[in-house]
């Protein structure tokens, strides 16, 4: 953890607590404000029956909350995001002319971090002087004020839009269209986060992702041959070249999946076949679950039986007949992995082995047809668009899988294919590379922003291929 | 007599052994492979659990502690301050000394010191503060014993190993045995382990501080995912209109779904930590990064149960005049809520084994405190397994198999809780 961000969490610490407060305290107006308004529904003056409102008082007591808390969250989310940007604002017009004279933009930063570190009573880059201190009080107080002048604020519009929702109640009043409105809003509101998620994944890795290209060519990064993100602080140091080249880390995620796929595929597929069609109904009410176990166990302890038992299995087992095996050699990780991917090619291939209508299998029997040969001639043909899908997804799962591969395969970046050595997955070299201190500036944590970008590019790709072909599938039988 | 001339039955019934053969080769691969699945599954859990049961249990050795002022150096001083600077190793070394009195070189010595843990002074302390009164008084209590004790007594060091192979010498294994014939050793409940934060020493590390991380962590995702989910599985099945838009929506959820976790660490590095400037390492991030991950889970689960609510029923609310809100809320919604809790269960599950992200958002910390809050450093479950997972000592090793079979417990109880709702809940229309 840097120093650097010490101080800015102590504040976003202030603000958190400030906002939780707030949103606590305006549930209590909101409550209030809703039986505030359905009395007032019950009370109208010259309201004769009940049956003469437009909408039941429930309705106007929502009516009133929703005009008591709306305006004032809103108020608070707007204001949250814009007091430390203007504090600062204030804070640079008041500098003493002689701390900010032929400052440059980043020693002026400079400067305002040591503010902010003395605001916090931390430890700052340089000497304190008298000026400092003052405009670090300075700082602090803004801070304070404005955190104040926030709450009062809030709470002030809360109370205004209450009585002014309260005003408007009227037997005429559609409280009950509106509430609806209010709330089928907050539905699409909540529906658009999906879609927010995934341009803010878009946006996040893209925008590091363009910064790192800057620095490093992108052909040199997709086409070359060596991979060392170290980069020396000093110039004279070993092996300060800091090569980024990506091809020895796809040969590995590739090896690593292939081997997944290698296990996972043949065992999954004839698993599934043997559940749907000779099993007898007990064995799939016992085996069927045992084996979605391994769906639900988490890839840590997948990682962690590949490095204890595994890994050192296979380096045994090679030494017996004379190979020298790496002790994180990319067979365990891939064996394990494809452990971890046998229930899901099973359970996705039992789903279209089972959709595929009865009629075509009755009609090979009766041309003589064993089951088996009925299985590998007529429903397998039927079903592969499905299986092919399944197969697709689970291999898009294998190359965005992690931890297996962090604990079990290696760090070192070679270019090889055979499965006894030590290789590193595009994966795993995320982890490395953003785990510990990071500076957003050096080519080294924005590589891993790159391999990040690419990392969902092609398991997207792999994805919409996969659902598409299942999609397609599936309209055929239905 | 002329031959038969050969029918197509004959070639059939020629072939039929052939192919019968090939039938039962089929069937029985298919059931190898079954075979093999649950292999793996059973190769997995007993991997596990018999690497792992033996770290709920601790060694203890029983020690005579005099509570002796002059030792301590506290003289007559009572306070809080005195009592927590006071010297409580050397009371475990004089007993030591006491009994092994021919131990008189100063490397063996240390050596002796060495095989009670380096927490016991702390336990003494924690003794005497409580109790002021106990100074001079005279008292026979168990203290923790050092992980390499602790492995030797529990088998884990084999002794008939050449000597410098070992990480005990036959010098410590014989007081070790000393002590065992006194019946001053023990094994005891470690409670240790489910209470404390992480620590360098194995004897002293514990998953608390971890499972309250993923607690934060978890919480924050429930308190987001759920009712977020909810309303968009209710707004995109019962309110969305058939257009681009929609669909748009739901392409992303379902790729959302397949989207490897890694990345959503990395939009959580990028997002919630370096532009909003929410701490590192705080379980509240972590909450957020894990909401986006289940979010996809739990719309898909509330989807399926809206759907399966029949029509008659929306239908019989619209009938008797109750607006669109007032049948989606009143009517279908309570009617698709346990489907909806299951999936939210199952997301949580998931959420709960993730770890991935957690270590791209800086949870990886070594945290020996436990967290008071949601903004506080920490780690969660998943990552203390991966964090122990590295070290070397035997005695990690153990702590990590249970620290998984508690990971498991936790997840298999989930998904039991899930089943259970299902089954309650289920109704055929």
């Amino acid at each position: 953890m840097g120093t650097e961000n010490v101080p800015t969490n102590l504040h976003i610490d202030n603000f958190i607590m400030q906002s939780t407060t707030l949103i606590l305290i305006l549930l209590v107006l909101m409550a209030v404000a809703f039986q505030l308004g359905c009395r007032r529904a019950y009370n109208l003056p010259g309201l004769g029956c009940i049956c003469d409102l437009h909408s039941l008082p429930v309705y106007h007591g929502f009516y009133t909350a929703i005009w008591c808390g709306v305006p004032a969250l809103l108020l608070l989310g707007v204001w949250s995001s814009v007091q430390t940007p203007i504090v600062i604002n204030l804070l640079m017009d008041d500098l003493p002319v002689m701390m900010t004279a032929g400052l440059s933009q980043a020693e002026l930063s400079l400067v305002l971090n040591d503010i902010r570190n003395l605001a916090y009573g931390n430890i700052t880059s340089g000497e304190v002087s008298r000026e400092l201190m003052a405009v670090a009080d300075h700082y602090n107080q803004l801070q304070q004020t404005g955190l104040a002048v926030q709450s009062v604020m809030v709470i002030l519009l809360a109370l205004i839009t209450t009585a002014l929702g309260w005003r408007f109640i009227s037997p005429e009043l559609r409280a009950r269209n509106k509430v609806e409105s209010v709330l089928r809003w907050l539905l699409l509101i909540s529906s658009t986060i999906a879609i927010l998620c995934t341009l803010g994944i878009i946006f996040a890795v893209l925008f590091e992702s363009v910064r790192f290209f800057e620095m490093v060519p992108l052909t040199d990064f997709l086409f070359g041959l060596q991979w060392s993100p170290q980069i020396a602080i000093r110039a004279d140091q070993v092996g300060s070249s800091g090569a980024f080249g990506a091809i020895p880390l796809f040969a590995g995620t590739l090896l690593i999946s292939f081997i997944a796929m290698l296990v996972a595929v043949p065992v999954g597929l004839m698993a599934a076949i043997y559940l749907s069609e000779y099993a007898s109904q007990r064995l799939r009410t016992y085996a069927k679950p045992l084996l979605e176990i391994l769906a639900g166990i988490p890839t840590v302890v997948y990682g962690f039986f590949a490095a204890l038992i595994v890994a050192p299995m296979i380096r045994d087992s090679a030494a017996q007949f004379g190979v020298d095996a790496s002790s994180e050699s990319a067979l365990a990780a891939g064996l394990v992995m494809g452990i971890m991917l046998i229930p899901f090619i099973s359970s996705l291939s039992d789903d279209v082995i089972n959709a595929v209508p009865q009629a075509l299998r009755d009609a090979s029997y009766a041309l003589g047809a064993t089951r088996s040969e009925t299985i590998r001639q007529v429903v397998i043909p039927a079903a592969l668009p499905g299986i092919v899908g399944g197969v697709l997804l689970a291999a898009s799962r294998a190359i965005g899988e992690t931890m297996i591969v962090v604990m079990a395969a290696g760090l070192s970046a070679n270019l090889t294919a055979n499965p006894l050595d030590s290789v590193t997955t595009v994966t795993v070299q995320i982890v490395t590379l953003l785990v510990g201190d990071q500076e957003f500036d050096s080519p080294k944590t924005l590589a891993a922003f790159a391999l990040g970008l690419l990392l969902f590019l092609v398991t997207l790709v792999l994805n919409v291929i996969a659902l598409r072909v299942v999609r397609k599938y599936r309209e055929v039988y239905e | 007599m002329a031959d038969r001339p050969i029918t197509t039955l004959d070639k059939v019934n020629a072939s039929l052994a052939r192919r019968y053969a090939k039938e039962r080769r089929f069937r029985r691969a298919g059931l190898m492979a079954i075979a093999t699945g649950l292999l793996f599954v059973l190769l997995l859990f007993t991997s596990i659990i018999s690497n792992g049961y033996s770290a709920f249990w601790q060694t203890h050795v029983k020690l005579d502690i005099t509570f002796n002022a002059e030792q301590l150096g506290i003289g007559d001083a009572r306070d809080f301050e005195t009592l927590s600077s006071a010297d409580y190793a050397a009371l475990i070394r004089t007993s030591l000394k006491k009994i092994f009195p021919e131990v008189r070189d100063r490397k063996e010595r240390r050596k002796l010191y060495k095989m009670i843990s380096t927490g016991a002074p702390l336990l003494l302390r924690e003794i005497l503060i409580s109790d002021p009164t106990l100074v001079g008084s005279h008292h026979a209590i168990w203290l923790p014993a050092d992980d390499d004790i602790d492995m030797l007594v529990k088998g884990q060091i084999d002794r008939t190993q050449p000597e410098d192979a070992r990480r005990l010498n036959n010098q410590v294994i014989g007081w070790v045995d000393r002590l065992t014939e006194n019946g001053v050793v023990e094994q005891q409940f470690n409670t240790t382990f489910f209470t404390a934060g992480d620590s360098r020493e194995p004897e002293l590390a514990g998953i608390g501080g971890a499972i309250t991380g993923s607690l934060y962590a978890l919480l924050v995702t429930l308190l987001l995912a759920f009712p977020i989910g909810v309303a968009t599985a209710i707004y995109l099945e019962e309110f969305a209109p058939k257009n681009r838009w929609t669909d748009l929506i739901e392409i992303n959820i379902n790729n959302l779904a397949a989207v490897p976790s890694i990345v959503f660490g990395l939009l959580g590095l990028a997002l919630f930590i370096n532009i909003v400037g929410l701490p590192r390492s705080a379980p509240l991030v972590g909450g957020l990064v894990l909401t986006l991950m289940t979010l996809p889970t739990i719309i898909i689960a509330s989807r399926a149960a809206l759907k399966s609510v029949p029509p008659s029923i929306r239908e019989a609310a619209m009938g008797i005049g109750a607006s669109k809100m007032q049948t989606v809320f009143h009517h279908v919604l309570p009617q698709a809520l346990p489907g909806m809790l299951t999936g939210t269960i199952i997301g949580m599950a998931q959420a709960l084994g993730e770890t991935a992200p957690l270590l791209m958002i800086g949870m990886v910390a070594f945290v020996v405190d436990i967290p008071g809050g949601p903004l506080d450093p920490s780690t969660a479950l998943p990552v203390q397994i991966f964090l122990w997972a590295d070290s070397p000592e035997r005695a990690f090793v153990e702590r990590t198999s249970a620290a998984i079979m508690v990971l498991l417990a936790f997840l298999i109880s989930m998904n039991l809780l899930a089943v259970l709702l299902r089954k309650k809940f289920e109704r055929r229309w």
